[in-house]
Parts: structure tokens; sequence; C-alpha cells
């Protein structure tokens, strides 16, 4: 149990590690990518190199599986500094709603859509070659 | 004794004792809703947790710094978490190396027409510059979005409000909405949660298929890249003079 418990929190090192380097990066080049981001990179980079990704039941996947499962949780916190705007929100109830829905569903549908048409072009090619372009 | 009870009261609300038990207690409660409604997205975790923190705050009468104060250790863990989409990224190498061209293409696409028609419905409704050059980074992943806010005349606070607000309403909507348009590849869907919702769109992602949670935090740190590139100039090149 206290091994568990150790690896685990060994784990939340190595992620905190890799926000830090993220972040002196950053400083450092001043890059518009915030540090995280650039964490997540060179940690994908270091698991990529080494070929060999976490089992999810490895320490560092199973720490990286419970932030991820909980992420909505830590958004929380932010989330309620949204009682410091509600004047703000009501005086402009409408573009802001207008805005922020219409944007998000114009975000997802292209996206989505573009994605959604590229995949199913690239896995259809060698089918329809072989069959004399069937569609 | 009202008033030794205020300041009782005052001395632990900004405290570790009470931010984190009661996030974490209405967390557990919202997704224990949403599990007795058999997963509904529409009952979003985040927002009905947010909303009764407000409410507990408002009837306490407890400024919302002093809650954040308490509830900080929470918001610290989103720095290892975002460092953590990094598992499934290289779990899923071989699905996203493949399609390392639709992606970059879809979420360029994504991010800038979700930024662009942002401005454009802001101000067509009417809104402020403010709110404009608030809405057009919300989409970018939050340290992004504020920073990106603060240099193109917009709000930085309210840009994170209408970030998580965002997030959240892409969270609820995006699958169904993508099933409409008959995009219903698991990439697309994760991709696209990614581009429009960030974060907390890909924490939802995560729950159903992690392969497309790597989609999602890939998804992530293009759109981020691509807002902060482009907003801030787009938004110069509409106000010269301010």
């Amino acid at each position: 149990m206290l091994k568990y418990i150790a690896k685990s929190l060994a784990a939340l090192a190595i992620l905190v590690g890799f926000q830090l380097i993220g972040e002196l990066l950053q400083r450092a080049l001043a890059l518009p990518i915030p540090g995280p981001a650039i964490g997540m990179a060179l940690l994908a980079g270091v698991l990529i190199v080494r070929r060999r990704p976490p089992a999810p039941d490895a320490a560092l996947g199973r720490t990286s599986n419970a932030l991820l499962i909980w992420m909505g949780l830590l958004f929380v916190p932010a989330g309620v500094g949204l009682m410091e705007h509600v004047d703000l929100i009501e005086a402009q109830l409408l573009p802001i709603t207008v805005g922020l829905v219409g944007s998000s569903l114009a975000g997802v549908i292209v996206t989505g859509l573009i994605m959604q048409h590229l995949v199913a072009r690239r896995s259809r090619r060698p089918v329809s070659e072989g069959a004399l372009h069937a569609d | 004794m009202p008033t030794d009870l205020h300041a009782a009261w005052f001395a632990f609300a900004g405290t570790p004792l009470f931010g984190l038990p009661v996030t974490i207690l209405a967390y557990l409660a919202a997704a224990r809703l949403q599990r007795a409604l058999h997963g509904a997205a529409l009952v979003n975790p985040v927002l009905i947790a947010i909303a009764l923190i407000i409410a507990i705050l408002k009837l306490t009468g407890t400024p919302y710094a002093t809650y954040f104060g308490g509830a900080r250790l929470l918001h610290l863990l989103l720095g290892p978490a975002t460092v953590a989409l990094a598992v499934p990224l290289a779990a899923n190498l071989e699905h996203v190396r493949r399609h390392l061209p639709e992606i970059s293409i879809a979420t360029i696409a994504g991010s800038i027409v979700s930024a662009a028609s942002g401005v454009l419905l802001v101000r067509l409704c009417g809104g402020s510059v403010a709110i404009a050059a608030s809405m057009a980074p919300k989409a970018a992943t939050t340290p992004i979005a504020m920073g990106v806010a603060a240099e193109s005349h917009g709000i930085p606070a309210l840009t994170a409000s209408l970030a998580i607000l965002g997030g959240v309403f892409v969270a609820c909507v995006g699958e169904t909405v993508l099933r409409w348009v008959r995009a219903t590849d698991w990439r697309a869907y994760g991709l696209a949660a990614g581009t429009a919702g960030s974060g907390i769109a890909a924490a939802r992602v995560y729950m159903q298929n992690p392969a497309a949670a790597a989609f999602a935090g890939l998804a992530i740190g293009l759109n981020g890249l691509i807002t902060a590139i482009i907003v801030p100039l787009a938004m110069h090149a509409w106000l010269p003079g301010k």
C-alpha cells in the first residue's frame, strides 16, 4: 500500500517535472504555447523514443489516468470565477450567448466534418484503387 | 454571537479546509447525478458543481477570492493533468501519426472559424469590441486564451469564464451535433472536442474513449498555437489604432 502511494507520488513528480521544463522553455524562448502543453509534447516525445508507453497499470499510466478521469473537477475552482462576471454577462447577454453557442458549434462542426471527410477519403483510397474506383 | 460566528467562518473560509471539501463534494454529487441519469451529456458535472458552489458562496457571503485561496490546490493540478495527456498520445501514436496531415488541416480550419465566428456573432448582436475580443480566443486552452485576450483589447478574466462555459457546452452537445452532420468517426469527435472545447470537452472524451482523447489532446496544443499566433494579428489588423 505504502509502495503503491510512493510510486503514484513519484509519477506525479514526473508529470510536474515535465510541466516545469515546459514552463522554463516557454519563458526562455518566449514561446506562444503554455508550459504544460510543451511539457505534454516533451513527455510524449520521451515515451515515443523509449518505444514503450506506460501500461495502464504502471505508476505513470495509472496516475495519468486518474488525473484525466478527474480533470473536470480540476476546472471547477476557476469556473466558479464566473460569479465575478455575472453583471457584465447580464448586461451583454444576447451577444455573449449567441457568440458562445454559435462559435462553439461552428468550431465543432467545421473540425469534425473536415476530419471525417479526410479520414474517410484516405481509408477508401486503397480499396477504391483495387476496385476500379467503385464509388 | 453572530459576529463571533462570522469571524470564525472567515478564519477558515479561505483555507483548504473549506475550499477542498466543498469543491470535491459538489463535484461528486454532480457526477452521481449524471450517473443516475445514465450518463446524460447534458447533465455536465463541471457546470452543476460550479452552480452549487456559487450558490453556497452567495448564501454564506463568501467572496470568490477567499474560496479560490482554499481550492487552489485542485486548480494547480490542471498543469500535470495537461502533461498527462502525453500518455494516451504516446499510446495511440500510430493512429495520430497516420493522420497528421488531416489533423493539421481540420484543426487549423476549426480554430480559425471558431475565432472569426465568435467575433462576428458578438458584433452582429450589438456586443462591444471588448466582448468580441474576449470571445475570439475562448476555444484555446485557458492560459493561452487569457494571454491572447490581454494582448488584443479583451478582458482576460471574462475570457476564462467564456472558455469554461464554451468547454461545458461542447462537452454537452458536441457528440450529438456531430451525429446530426454525420461526422461519426471517433477521431473526428476527439479532434473537434479538443479544438472547440479544450480541456473540459477532452475530459468528457477521455471518459468515453481514451484513444479519441489522444486526438483531443493534440487538438488542444495545435489550436492553442494557432490561436496565439492568428488572433492577436487579426485583432491588431482590425483595430490598428487601439
